[in-house]
């Protein structure tokens, strides 16, 4: 934040300082997003805290290995990865829009002549910057404490960036577009919270997909979270791995569609059910 | 039309389901005015006021708020009004200073915010995290938001509900300034003495409907209504009479008892009086 501090008298004098592009605008408002996540000490503990706590006992209780010599850990990780995207995006919009909108934060933007999709940018930087700072941080803690081996090869430092960036759209589409069904401040955890926990436990977060029954891997093959786990598993294990997956292979192209598909879901269902007030505001 | 109407409506009308809340309400706004909305709760105050700022969309009538339709509210013409919303949105952990900058890169010509910050009495309490404030001191960081931009329309809506006495006084010399800068401010209030200390003229709402638009001091015709004049008898009984000529009562009075009338009160009407007579009460 630019700190100006204007000489006092002259007004007429002086040209008035230009409202910034709106490019800059957006700019503002992530930084603006990430300074008030950042100090609202409880969001960072839970969004970044919880998906690093949950990778030093998963991979403290499963230490062995999937065969191959590839260690567990390297299974569980994408999962790890998958769910903190998740958790910074679609969980983080959800529990936090209904919060903003309750307090007439919302309502507020939109009495000022700040272009709507600013609001929204502000939104995406903050997501996609603690996304980045999550992974890291699970990475790092993962290959340190738990000998995680990195992607060695361009390609799946690529499919890691695509995958994660589909994912993340995805979510962080499906969250602003939650975020209008609870009524109230409280609502919103209540809705997404156990959204978030189910898909977690079918998706193949915390057990080996494969070893789920048919039916509940085909009703998650429906949601995000699975497509991303796989295409991270593509990532993290090695080719062959593939052959274990339920289509025989990682499926990298079903990936993409399928969480594109969910952009384009998340998209419309934003366009046409986004609310700035409250439902008793009208 | 001509120019130096600030707002312009004629006819407007919004039900939500069978709840008419405006039922056909006409009202001009000068520019430069101060204008205060009274009325019950229910009777189409904030309605109105939230069509006239953009936020609501009206079934029938016509609306031009300075010379534009709010309905379709461009930046350009929110550059132009300051809201001030009934309820506060609250920026919990960022600080009075931040606030305020990040709200004044969304205008062309904002005002500098430190001055704005001290124009509001919170130039103490700059650095102050927002959720620190009284409710008091956050009525102030609100209108700080709703004055950044320079309006030259004012949209106060209950804006001294929960202040003490004395930040009233201050909030209402606040006002006075921004008017005699040539500000238009339309004001919602319950408060009558507030009504009477600050605006041009006051319109009461009742019904959905505007049933009288006057100065303070001559609403409902006030100024022409019978004086009351009280006092007590020489054996201490209170007595009082209504009249046309309160002064030469009191002269009566002061003869027959040859000197001081013992305790002596010649008032008018309220302005609450008048008030609660024209929305039904009494």
């Amino acid at each position: 934040m630019t700190t100006t501090t204007k000489p006092a008298a002259p007004v007429a004098a002086a040209a008035p300082a230009r409202r910034p592009g709106s490019a800059s605008l957006a700019l503002r408002q992530g930084r603006m997003e990430i300074r008030q996540f950042l100090r609202s000490r409880e969001s960072v503990v839970f969004t970044l805290g919880f998906p690093i706590i949950m990778v030093l006992i998963f991979a403290s209780i499963f230490d062995g290995d999937l065969g191959n010599g590839v260690s567990y850990t390297q299974y569980f990780i994408t999962g790890m990865i998958a769910t903190g995207l998740m958790t910074v995006s679609f969980q983080n919009l959800g529990i936090w829009i209904p919060i903003e909108r309750d307090r007439g934060v919302l309502k507020r933007y939109r009495g000022t002549p700040m272009p709507k999709w600013v609001w929204f940018a502000g939104k995406v930087i903050m997501v996609l910057v603690t996304g980045v700072v999550m992974t890291a941080l699970l990475l790092g803690v993962s290959v340190a404490l738990f000998d995680l081996d990195l992607p060695s090869t361009a390609t799946a430092w690529l499919t890691f960036g695509w995958v994660s960036a589909l994912g993340i759209t995805a979510c962080t589409l499906c969250g602003i577009a939650i975020s209008s069904l609870a009524r109230t401040a409280r609502s919103g955890s209540a809705v997404v919270t156990p959204i978030a926990l189910v898909l977690q436990f079918i998706s193949g977060v915390f057990f080996v997909f494969t070893n789920l029954p048919t039916w509940m891997q085909q009703v998650a093959a429906i949601f995000p979270l699975k497509w991303m786990c796989q295409g991270l598993r593509a990532v993290f294990l090695p080719e062959s791995f593939g052959a274990n997956e339920p289509g025989g292979s990682f499926e990298l192209t079903r990936v993409a569609l399928v969480l594109g598909a969910w952009c384009v879901i998340g998209l419309v269902l934003c366009l046409t059910t986004f609310r700035w007030t409250t439902r008793r505001d009208g | 039309m001509s120019d130096d109407v600030a707002i312009h409506v004629r006819g407007l009308r919004k039900a939500y389901g069978d709840n008419v809340a405006v039922a056909g309400l006409d009202l001009d706004v000068h520019r430069g005015e101060v204008f205060a909305l009274l009325g019950p709760n229910g009777a189409g105050k904030s309605t109105t006021v939230e069509i006239l700022e953009g936020y609501r969309h009206r079934d029938a009538g016509e609306v031009r708020v300075l010379g534009v339709d709010p309905t379709e509210a461009t930046p350009q013409w929110r550059a132009r009004v300051g809201i001030v919303l009934q309820g506060t949105g609250e920026f919990d952990e960022l600080t009075v200073a931040e606030v305020v900058r990040h709200f004044a890169a969304f205008y062309p010509d904002a005002d500098d915010p430190d001055k704005v910050i001290a124009r509001v009495g919170l130039a103490g309490k700059a650095r102050a995290r927002t959720h620190t404030l009284s409710g008091g001191q956050k009525r102030r960081l609100d209108v700080a938001l709703g004055i950044i931009g320079r309006p030259e329309l004012l949209f106060l809506d209950e804006p001294t509900t929960g202040f003490d006495p004395e930040a009233r006084r201050e909030f209402w010399e606040l006002i006075r300034d921004l008017a005699a800068a040539g500000t238009t401010i339309v004001l919602t209030t319950h408060y009558l003495d507030e009504a009477e200390a600050l605006a041009d003229r006051v319109g009461v709402i009742t019904g959905g409907r505007l049933v009288e638009v006057a100065p303070p001091t001559s609403l409902g015709n006030r100024q022409e209504a019978l004086a009351t004049v009280s006092w007590r008898t020489p054996e201490g009984t209170p007595e009082s009479a209504q009249s046309a000529t309160p002064t030469a009562l009191v002269a009566e009075l002061a003869a027959r008892f040859g000197g001081e009338v013992p305790g002596l009160t010649v008032t008018r009407p309220t302005l609450e009086d008048i008030y609660l007579r024209m929305i039904g009460h009494r």
